[in-house]
């Protein structure tokens, strides 16, 4: 095919310039020189190449079909009241609903992510032994999530808190900060404590 | 039916001629053919007759058998190897490969746990509903209404159990025989893993219920995969490379970055679906393998005292 369709446009410039036409020639000639078996063969590994390309593709379109791009989960952000609805000590009505307790101390008043550092549990506020009790594997932390026993690596994290414009108090759980073992503690930071 | 056979002879000949003779001219050829077609029929039914007193002589018969069954060791063989549920099997085995004091018969009883499980599971899934509003109460469903329901959720589940208990047992006397090595090593690696696969199906298995075991159990099992080095966003090199918890390794077990609806109906495919579908298939090969090394592995071959007086006189 490639030769009968592109013999006629070498014919023409066979006068002025040989030189053009030796170069046309060769490019011509190439595929006759090649014997059948090479040229198969290049045809093979083409195809052999488009096919795992293919597959290749494909495969990283099955792997990222598996993230969606939406998620329909609980909100992470929520206003649960205002600062004069909380004690002192370890508030545990939000449990259930946002998965956080709200603690008060000396120092104001933050909010302690219901996750436990080790594995992702839900651990027990035990109001007599006055501890967080992970049942899972035994972690236990004080009333202010800091870790005393068990396997948890560092003290809970703490949501983001902050008032709004009407004075109540409002949660960010996508914000948390946290003090890894070793590390610099961030619940000094400003957002994750409410100094009221 | 022999009779019902016959019967239908003779009403189409009556109907036959009921029918010429309404009708015109060339009655008699008509009558004649109908009558010779008649004959034939009743020789069909004749010979059909003869052939269901030796059913082995039909011509169902040989379609689906295909060989000679009697007593003779070639026609067993090619009983064996013509059929499609034998034919992974070697026709015949040596004497010491049902020596179960050597290999328990641990592999073999572990393939019909399986089959067990894939049976009961299949029956479950007829009322089982993988959403978060419906699992556990169609669980309570299956245990306190559905006939048989229990029966069928406890077999699942304690066949289940000892399936892992098998593969386990398995593997461990494989071990101690030295049956791993040479030239068994590629198998030992698939069966490596399906123990793989077998633990993930009993994995996604805990959450289906959606109790508070399974829930917590997935839980703690997926925050594991949060340390997975450079695809979790909590392991080694997993902040370096951008894993948050949206994009992680956990996230696309989950679909989700919390153990949420998502989380159950990935649980089911992945366990009524797509682990049965690969680990069956590694089940072939498996057993394919085991016939091309050279069968069961067992100890020295044993030898009848006859057979060992043989030897000696020669």
């Amino acid at each position: 095919m490639a030769n009968t369709t592109a013999e006629p446009p070498a014919a023409p410039p066979e006068q002025p310039k040989p030189g053009l036409l030796q170069a046309i020639k060769t490019i011509l000639s190439k595929p006759e020189d090649a014997d059948d078996s090479k040229v198969s063969a290049r045809r093979r590994r083409f195809v052999m190449a488009a096919v795992l390309g293919t597959l290749g593709v494909n495969f990283l379109m099955f792997l990222r079909f598996f993230f969606p791009r939406t998620l329909f989960e609980p909100k992470t952000t929520f206003r649960i009241g205002y600062p004069s609805d909380f004690g002192f000590g370890v508030d545990t009505k939000f449990q259930n609903a946002h998965r956080i307790w709200v603690v008060r101390n000396t120092e104001g008043i933050f909010v302690i992510s219901a996750v436990c550092t080790h594995l992702g549990c839900t651990p027990d506020w035990k109001a007599s032994e006055n501890k967080f009790k992970c049942p899972c594997h035994g972690s236990g932390y004080d009333p202010e999530g800091i870790n005393f026993e068990g396997p948890a690596p560092r003290p809970m994290d703490r949501a983001h808190v902050e008032l709004d414009p009407e004075g109540q108090i409002v949660v960010d759980l996508s914000k948390l900060y946290r003090w890894p073992k070793g590390e610099r503690s961030q619940f000094g930071d400003p957002g994750a404590i409410l100094r009221v | 039916m022999a009779e019902t056979n016959g019967n239908p002879t003779t009403p189409t000949n009556g109907d036959g001629t009921g029918g010429n003779g309404a009708g015109n001219g060339n009655g008699k050829s008509r009558i004649a053919t109908l009558i010779e077609g008649s004959k034939e029929v009743r020789a069909k039914a004749a010979e059909e007759i003869k052939a269901l007193k030796q059913p082995e002589k039909t011509d169902v018969w040989k379609s689906i058998l295909r060989v000679k069954h009697d007593e003779t060791p070639r026609s067993r063989a090619l009983g064996v190897l013509s059929n499609v549920f034998l034919h992974l099997h070697p026709a015949k085995i040596n004497r010491d490969a049902v020596a179960y004091k050597y290999t328990w018969g641990m592999g073999g009883m572990t393939f019909y746990v399986y089959i067990t499980l894939v049976f009961t599971g299949t029956l479950l899934m007829f009322y089982y509903h993988p959403s978060k509003i419906v699992a556990f109460r169609d669980i309570l469903y299956l245990e306190h209404d559905v006939p048989f329901g229990k029966l069928l959720r406890n077999m699942h589940r304690w066949g289940a159990h000892l399936m892992v208990i098998m593969v386990e047992l398995h593997m461990f006397r494989v071990f101690l025989t030295g049956s791993y090595k040479k030239p068994r090593e590629f198998n030992w690696v698939v069966g490596v893993i399906l123990l793989v696969l077998t633990l993930l199906l009993s994995f996604t298995g805990y959450l289906l219920p959606d109790d508070q075991l399974g829930f917590w159990a997935v839980t703690v099992g997926t925050n594991m995969a949060r340390a997975t080095p450079l695809l979790g966003h909590d392991g080694p090199f997993g902040a370096q490379l951008g894993m948050t918890p949206f994009n992680d390794v956990r996230f696309g077990l989950l679909g989700g970055s919390i153990v949420d609806a998502n989380a159950l109906l990935r649980a089911y495919i992945w366990h009524c679906v797509a682990i049965p579908i690969i680990a069956s298939t590694f089940m072939v090969v498996h057993f394919w393998r085991v016939r091309k090394d050279g069968g069961i592995s067992g100890p020295a071959p044993v030898m009848l005292e006859s057979e060992i007086k043989d030897v000696r006189k020669i």
